[in-house]
């Protein structure tokens, strides 16, 4: 349990680009991908908005150079587009070299087939194709056979802390020893079924959420596919190639409270963000910088802020949360925020909070408003917190 | 690796909620497939909360605490599940609202108890665990995932008496849309003969196990959890006894060091090949099988889990359950060897020690 583990390469397609270039392009120029629905058949088009790839499944599979007529789920073709191009990145030519593993997290799985032939699968043989793409594991088996990954494949499923527990156990797997590289992340494709799901929570925004404002509305939700390779401290030697970052610290823990929300003080959010600052051997005021998780529900923003504050005391860091820009991505926004903590580290820049106006009362901190250039940042600590209590923290620091 | 099963919850399609007994009356399923036998849920959950959980949740608590009572566990360390498909039937009744309804009048109840991670979170809300907690869905790794995080947690005193649980129902809309596939049998059998079907496709089962792993030894626990393994698309008979030769070799063993071979047949004329050559031409030990006791179904492995560490316990293979039975020979019991497949694309190893 000795070794540490590095960021060598990262992917991510999200409703702000389709790769890591056009990302960093919209986090900079502010924009956001939160949207009137285009590709989504439902019948909230035109008044919940969203944060979708933008790219049809016709585009998204020419841009995957797939064939034509297979049977792949929107879910499954993005996670194929960004951990490619995660595995380009950090210059994997030959996969079989070395022990490596693939890990992604989804919750919704391929449902937006089976919602879309549901009904004929109960009374008709059409689209039988389909009924094999529905389980979570579909989609991580088709991206491992697109990149070539065989030494280990997984699939974490703990609603929106998914990909966050999939790079932890990516962690730990290397750490031990079991392997020496491993692809980790999420991926999560819009359906009607989560989004009327939370809708009957009545937690969606009617329009771009404003996570930490006092008059904060709900959540956006978003898709998007995001993928870190991470790497044992010996293949970075040996290889000598570009660290991105490395990941320092990782911490879980379940609130136990209710099954949809926290408590008021953000206990499981305290407890998870502890245990990551601890294992890194860091102080909380070596942290510089915290992407939130903040998904501008009335209840998340207000226990992740009181348990950033209670870790904090009076000196908290810059804060933000970039679920403004990508909509809220579910199981894949550990690994979107992943992405965009590592870009935080690589270009010095903090990426602002969108459309904040006012302070909440409950807190005393508010969250960067503005984009950041040139600020000194080693150390980014990454919240994501599910449904069910699940939450994750993980730190990634300067190398 | 260091790591003990303390005690274990099974609801399964035979009687095995009491961890004393380990398959004394053996139950013959002639259904399209094999729904487990529930508990007395009052015993487990107050009557209040039990109106309101679906089918799953009520398993899922009761076999995390017979489980625990069986350990002697009050808190465990961490709570971590494995499911191929989730909350089926939750799923089934959010999803035909939506399309029924046409996206209108909906309540929340189903779709929150439909996420995968559903059964861990009420089972650490029902015992107020706050420690780690995690869920895994994928297909055959399911819950080899969940049992592999666990031993990690172990191994590496991150945590002890961790909950590791394997979860998968089967619901009669989902029976009539995966009878569509080569996967399930389209005939109904009964399940003992499982074996004697040479058709395609396998019967489908269901269950909930849980297993409280410890990093500490006693002649009280049923069994050591040696090493686990999977393996991802062998691509041929060959591949599998090289990963075999190499993980028994790993953990100092080899094949003739086996006193039980526990096989997955489950009755697929197109897949079950694998093990009928692992028997005849690679092993030469005792055998058994078990998924005419238990269906098929993702975390399948969980339930030979259960079996595997019962052998170890009650020193005994229960005469339903021994393949190849002209050859089986009374021995001592002290390493059994789990061999699993998922539609030949998910295969997997336990192996455990007296």
């Amino acid at each position: 349990m000795s070794q540490r583990v590095f960021v060598t390469g990262i992917g991510i397609i999200s409703g702000i680009g389709n790769n890591v270039e056009e990302t960093l392009q919209s986090l900079k120029e502010k924009k956001s991908g939160v949207t009137d629905i285009k590709y989504l058949e439902t019948n909230h088009k035109g008044t919940i908005p969203v944060s979708e790839v933008k790219l049809s499944e016709e585009e998204l599979i020419e841009r995957a150079n797939l064939p034509k007529g297979e049977p792949y789920t929107r879910a499954t073709l993005i996670g194929i587009i960004a951990a490619n191009e995660a595995v380009k990145n950090a210059q994997i030519t030959d996969m079989a070299e070395y022990k490596t593993g693939l890990i992604s997290g989804t919750t919704v799985g391929g449902m937006d087939k089976s919602e879309m032939f549901y009904k004929d699968l109960l009374s008709t043989t059409n689209h039988i194709e389909y009924i094999e793409t529905h389980d979570c594991g579909d989609s991580t088996e088709r991206i491992a056979d697109y990149i070539g990954v065989k030494d280990f494949v997984s699939t974490t499923s703990t609603a929106c802390s998914s990909a966050a527990n999939s790079m932890i156990l990516g962690t730990r797997m290397i750490k031990n020893g079991m392997l020496d590289r491993v692809i980790a992340g999420g991926i999560e494709s819009l359906t009607k079924y989560h989004m009327n799901g939370f809708n009957t929570l009545m937690i969606l925004d009617r329009e771009q959420c404003k996570p930490f404002d006092e008059n904060r509305q709900g959540l956006n939700l978003g898709e998007g596919a995001a993928f870190l390779v991470l790497e044992s401290e010996e293949m970075v030697k040996k290889s000598g190639k570009k660290v991105l970052a490395e990941l320092t610290g990782y911490g879980n823990s379940c609130e136990a409270f209710h099954q949809t929300a926290s408590t008021p003080e953000g206990k499981g959010a305290y407890a998870a963000m502890k245990e990551a600052i601890d294992r890194s051997g860091l102080k909380p005021e070596d942290i510089d910088y915290v992407n939130a998780h903040g998904t501008g529900t009335e209840n998340n923003d207000l226990s992740e802020g009181r348990a950033i504050e209670n870790i904090f005391g009076d000196n908290i860091p810059k804060v933000s949360s970039t679920k403004s820009y990508t909509g809220h991505t579910t199981s894949a926004a550990g690994g979107v925020e992943a992405v965009i903590s590592v870009l935080t580290l690589q270009h010095n820049m903090i990426f602002p909070n969108l459309n904040f106006k006012t302070q909440m009362k409950d807190l005393k901190f508010k969250p960067v408003t503005e984009l950041l250039e040139n600020v000194k940042v080693d150390h980014v600590l990454s919240n994501s917190f599910g449904f069910g209590g699940n939450n994750s923290a993980l730190i990634f620091s300067r190398y | 690796m260091e790591v003990y099963i303390k005690g274990i919850g099974n609801i399964s399609p035979q009687n095995t909620t009491d961890p004393n007994v380990f398959l004394d009356d053996i139950i013959n399923h002639e259904t399209d497939f094999l729904l487990s036998v529930e508990p007395k849920y009052k015993e487990y959950i107050n009557p209040i909360q039990l109106r309101r959980m679906s089918k799953l949740i009520k398993m899922g608590i009761a076999s995390s605490k017979i489980c625990l009572k069986d350990a002697g566990i009050e808190q465990p360390g961490a709570i971590i599940t494995g499911t191929g498909l989730g909350l089926v039937g939750d799923t089934e009744k959010f999803l035909n609202q939506v399309l029924d309804f046409n996206e209108e009048f909906l309540t929340p109840t189903a779709f929150i108890q439909s996420t995968h991670n559903t059964i861990s979170g009420q089972v650490a809300i029902a015992l107020k665990c706050f420690n780690y907690n995690n869920t895994y869905s994928h297909r055959g790794f399911s819950f080899e995932s969940a049992l592999l995080d666990g031993m990690l947690l172990v191994e590496n005193k991150d945590a002890d008496d961790v909950l590791v649980g394997g979860f998968d129902e089967i619901t009669q809309e989902h029976h009539s849309i995966i009878k569509k596939t080569r996967w399930v049998k389209k005939e109904t059998i009964n399940s003992l003969e499982l074996l004697d079907h040479k058709t395609q496709g396998t019967i489908v089962g269901e269950g909930v196990s849980f297993f409280a792993l410890t990093g500490k030894k006693s002649d009280a626990n049923y069994a050591k959890i040696q090493d686990i393994k999977t393996i991802y698309k062998p691509k041929d008979n060959q591949e599998i006894e090289t990963k075999i030769d190499e993980f028994l070799a790993k953990n100092n063993l080899t094949k003739d060091d086996i006193d039980l071979v526990l096989l997955g047949l489950n009755g697929n004329v197109d897949t079950d090949d694998v093990y009928y050559h692992l028997a005849d031409n690679y092993f030469n030990t005792n055998y058994a099988y078990f998924k005419h006791l238990s269906g098929d179904y993702h975390t399948v492995g969980s339930f030979a889990l259960w079996f595997a560490a019962n052998t170890i316990k009650h020193q005994k293979v229960p005469e339903v359950a021994r393949f190849r039975k002209e050859n089986f020979t009374e021995k001592p019991i002290k390493n059994v060897l789990v061999y699993n497949h998922f539609r030949e694309v998910d295969h997997s190893l336990f192996l455990l020690t007296q």
